[in-house]
């Protein structure tokens, strides 16, 4: 691996593109050293997508003052000499081919895509064997892609990517759709392709992840450069206000909340997935619950909202809560917002107005049982307003919103309903991190209102500082209750990690 | 003016606003070609034929936007008009008094809805697909309706019954008549009802769809029992019409059907698309084979342009017409 002789990946001097007029990026310079893990930070709509398209040939940028691969000027980059040069990029949508094997996959560009006529297997099959004994992973070589979890078929993106040389390697918010264990995984292989000496650009939302994985990270802020920092003894506080442009509220937010008993389990069990869980929710109070992936936080709460039958004891506002289906718990008062946005979330081919319209028919009919288009518009505005919501026209496709912006949509149609119970499953994935800050701002508030959250996320910073009492739970069980004033954040993700 | 088909657009909606011209060009080339075809006789004529086709699309109408297809709709129309037949039969045949009729016609629509319930109840539980439901649904009262009938014609009806086929009100024709309030019906259902909401929300994510606390379940038996009771609207007017019942009756418009919803702008993988439009293609369709039987051109001709005509709409829709005309260099 022979790297250019001034030890850099990539050099990019003043690189401007504009799209019908609005400038994506403005004079922004970017540099990634030679086998270095280079993160790419900033909100959504700062650019980064568009820089990344920039390098790899898709956009051509207006004005360029340098742009070097491998310590070679290049006047322009096409997708077809960024590859040539060994740039690669990882989408979020790994861009693979479901229905064919993993070793036709990894040797797709070199061995079956460019041949005329015939393809050899046996040599293929080597070529994937090899380069995945090089990342330190088996995979059964023969199977379809499509029978792979998403981390493994990512592994084979990447192997694809090293096949062709790869000496650059772009990933796009790899690790979105990861378990935590997947994620360490992941991040193992992408040291290991540093220790090659292959550069990693890194694109994630979760600010820990950043920080753990890169050296130096880079963030762009409304198409500009903010600034490049290396990683060491930055905080992600810093870097989340960085990125915003603003100080965030990290501080911890808990209170001694004496508010009625909303909630309560007792003994709570599903064979197989929890055991013997006791929690007890008073109005007005956030209980932050986390715990790994796998450690039964989602299967509570799907229990608790009549997804699954549970045994031991419910109670809803004292008296006794047993949901038969999820229809029979949102009419007594639970509200869930899924971890699931994309799929079970929001219906993403419909507009607006009646994502957030879907829960709550019954309210918006007129004197003939007929939804009211006026009642149903008044809804949507009225939540608009209230949560902030940037939206377009109510009748556009929900697609078109931000994360942050869908999340806030999936509130509104759940606070909707007038819960007494809200339960948030990881209502920050894919959400950048200004709008992170907003949604928990709105939890808060409605918290102060009232209402009763729990609110389930893997990242220990969200729950101490944005719960009144942090419950973690593993392999079942609630092991351990923290006040979020009483506690560190290194404290709780010991135990969370331990 | 450019700003004033800008607005009719919007207020119309792309789909409609297209089919209407499209409409209109039809209209005036029809015109120039025969005489006879703006007459009075030749509407009249397109009224009494057009309703039964119409029907029929409306009843895929809801399973299409739901994101399935009821392939039994001919079939489930027949059975229905069997059922009428058999009830009318059983109280003198010809001679059957109107209460005898009224009996009929609901026994008529109860096993028609009965019968796409079963589909409905089928897909929700089973989660089979409503290709493979409704295929087997089919092939089942296709078999069962021949085992009844010996593959042969039942007639002899009150002439009553003839009259809704072919009679009028103040020269309106009935079939159309009834095809209008139905398609009004299904109008506001779509657009305004919950089960209509339920409808196009099942279509884009069912599971989505239940996550937010819509009926899944009970929305895809309604919407396959609606499915059968048009169908057995269909098979009232089919057995009026014909002055018989014959299963198979009707086989040719099953495809036609879909036709007539990807004209009007469905969305073949369900979720999208509205009642106006689904009606202006069925007229336009029910146009363009009434004209090219006014110019003389061979019945089975038209059927062929209807094929040419989806196919060109396709092209048009995509946008994608530049891409056909071949690269020249200058």
């Amino acid at each position: 691996m022979t790297s250019g002789s001034d030890g850099f990946a990539l050099r990019l001097k003043g690189i401007t593109k504009i799209f019908g007029g609005v400038k994506a990026l403005d004079a922004v310079d970017f540099e990634v050293r030679a086998g270095e893990v280079h993160c790419l930070a900033g909100e959504n709509g700062c650019g980064k997508s568009t820089l990344i398209k920039v390098v790899t040939g898709v956009y051509t940028p207006e004005s360029a003052e340098e742009i070097s691969l491998f310590g070679e000027a290049v006047s322009t980059i096409t997708p077809v000499k960024a590859r040539a040069k060994g740039v690669s990029v990882i989408w979020q949508d790994l861009a693979l081919f479901p229905n064919m094997s993993v070793a036709e996959n990894i040797a797709f560009d070199t061995l079956v895509g460019a041949r005329p006529r015939g393809v050899p297997f046996a040599k293929m099959k080597a070529a994937a064997a090899e380069v995945l004994a090089r990342l330190g992973v088996t995979l059964d070589l023969d199977a379809p892609l499509e029978t792979l979890p998403i981390a493994q078929r990512q592994v084979v993106a990447i192997a694809r990517a090293l096949l062709n040389d790869a000496r650059l390697i772009f990933m796009d918010e790899p690790t979105a759709s990861l378990t935590q264990s997947e994620t360490d995984r992941l991040l193992e292989i992408v040291r290991k392709l540093s220790a090659d000496g292959v550069a990693v650009v890194f694109v994630s939302h979760r600010l820990a992840e950043v920080l753990d994985i890169s050296s130096r990270v880079t963030v762009l802020r409304d198409g500009k450069l903010v600034g490049v920092y290396p990683t060491e003894g930055m905080t992600q506080a810093r870097l989340g206000e960085l990125m915003t442009g603003h100080l965030l509220e990290s501080n911890v937010s808990a209170r001694d909340v004496s508010g009625p008993v909303v909630f309560e389990a007792k003994g709570l069990s599903v064979p197989g997935q929890f055991e013997n869980i006791d929690l007890t929710i008073r109005a007005g109070e956030v209980v932050g619950l986390t715990g790994l992936i796998g450690a039964g936080r989602t299967e509570l709460a799907h229990a608790m909202i009549g997804m699954t039958r549970a045994q031991g004891t419910m109670r809803l506002m004292g008296k006794p809560y047993i949901p038969g289906s999820l229809r029979d718990a949102i009419a007594q008062g639970l509200a869930y917002v899924s971890e699931d946005r994309l799929s079970l979330g929001l219906l993403q081919k419909q507009s607006i107005a009646d994502n957030a319209a879907i829960s709550v028919l019954p309210k918006l009919l007129d004197q003939f049982g007929l939804i009211s288009p006026a009642k149903k518009q008044a809804l949507i505005l009225d939540w608009v307003k209230r949560l902030g919501i940037k939206i377009g026209a109510p009748e556009n496709p929900i697609a078109t919103l931000s994360g942050g912006n869908q999340q806030k949509v999936v509130l509104a149609k759940w606070l909707a309903t007038e819960p007494k119970l809200l339960i948030l499953d990881s209502p920050t994935v894919g959400v950048d991190v200004g709008a992170r800050a907003g949604i928990f701002r709105i939890v808060r508030d409605l918290a102060d209102q009232g209402l009763a959250i729990l609110l389930i996320s893997d990242e220990a910073s969200e729950v101490l500082y944005n719960a009144d009492r942090v419950l973690h739970m593993a392999e079942g069980r609630i092991r351990e209750s923290f006040d979020p004033r009483q506690t560190t954040i290194q404290a709780l993700e010991a135990a969370i990690y331990a | 003016m450019s700003a004033f088909i800008t607005r009719l657009r919007n207020a119309l909606g792309r789909e409609t606003f297209g089919l209407l011209i499209l409409l209109a060009v039809m209209v005036t080339a029809f015109s120039l070609a025969s005489p006879k075809f703006l007459t009075a006789a030749n509407f009249g004529s397109m009224g009494y034929q057009a309703p039964l086709l119409g029907l029929l699309t409306l009843a895929m109408l809801g399973p299409m936007i739901s994101g399935g297809i009821n392939l039994a709709i001919i079939f489930l129309a027949n059975i229905s008009g069997l059922t009428f037949a058999w009830v009318m039969l059983q109280f003198g045949g010809a001679d059957a008094g109107l209460p005898a009729i009224l009996l009929g016609a609901l026994a008529a629509m109860a096993v028609g809805a009965a019968a796409g319930a079963l589909e409905g109840a089928v897909i929700a539980f089973v989660g089979a697909h409503p290709i493979l439901v409704s295929l087997a649904m089919m092939i089942f009262l296709r078999g069962l309706g021949e085992f009844l009938t010996k593959g042969g014609d039942i007639s002899g009806f009150p002439d009553v019954v003839g009259a809704l086929g072919h009679g009028a009100i103040f020269g309106f024709p009935l079939p159309l008549l009834l095809f209008l309030v139905v398609a009004f019906v299904w109008h506001v259902l779509f657009s305004r009802s919950r089960h209509g909401f339920a409808t196009y929300m099942v279509g884009s994510n069912i599971r989505a769809a239940e996550y937010s606390g819509l009926p899944t379940k009970r929305t895809l038996i309604t919407i396959y029992a609606l499915s059968g009771l048009v169908c057995a609207i269909a098979g009232i007017l089919m057995l009026a019409r014909f002055n018989s019942v014959r299963v198979g009756h009707g086989e040719a418009m099953l495809l036609v059907t879909v036709l007539a919803i990807f004209l009007g702008g469905i969305d073949p993988f369900g979720g999208h698309g509205r009642v106006a439009p689904v009606i202006l293609s069925i007229l336009i369709l029910q146009i363009l084979s009434s004209g090219l039987n006014l110019i003389g051109a061979n019945q089975h001709l038209a059927t062929a342009v209807w094929g040419l005509f989806l196919i060109a709409v396709m092209i048009l829709r995509s946008g994608r017409l530049a891409a056909l005309i071949p690269f020249r260099k200058d």
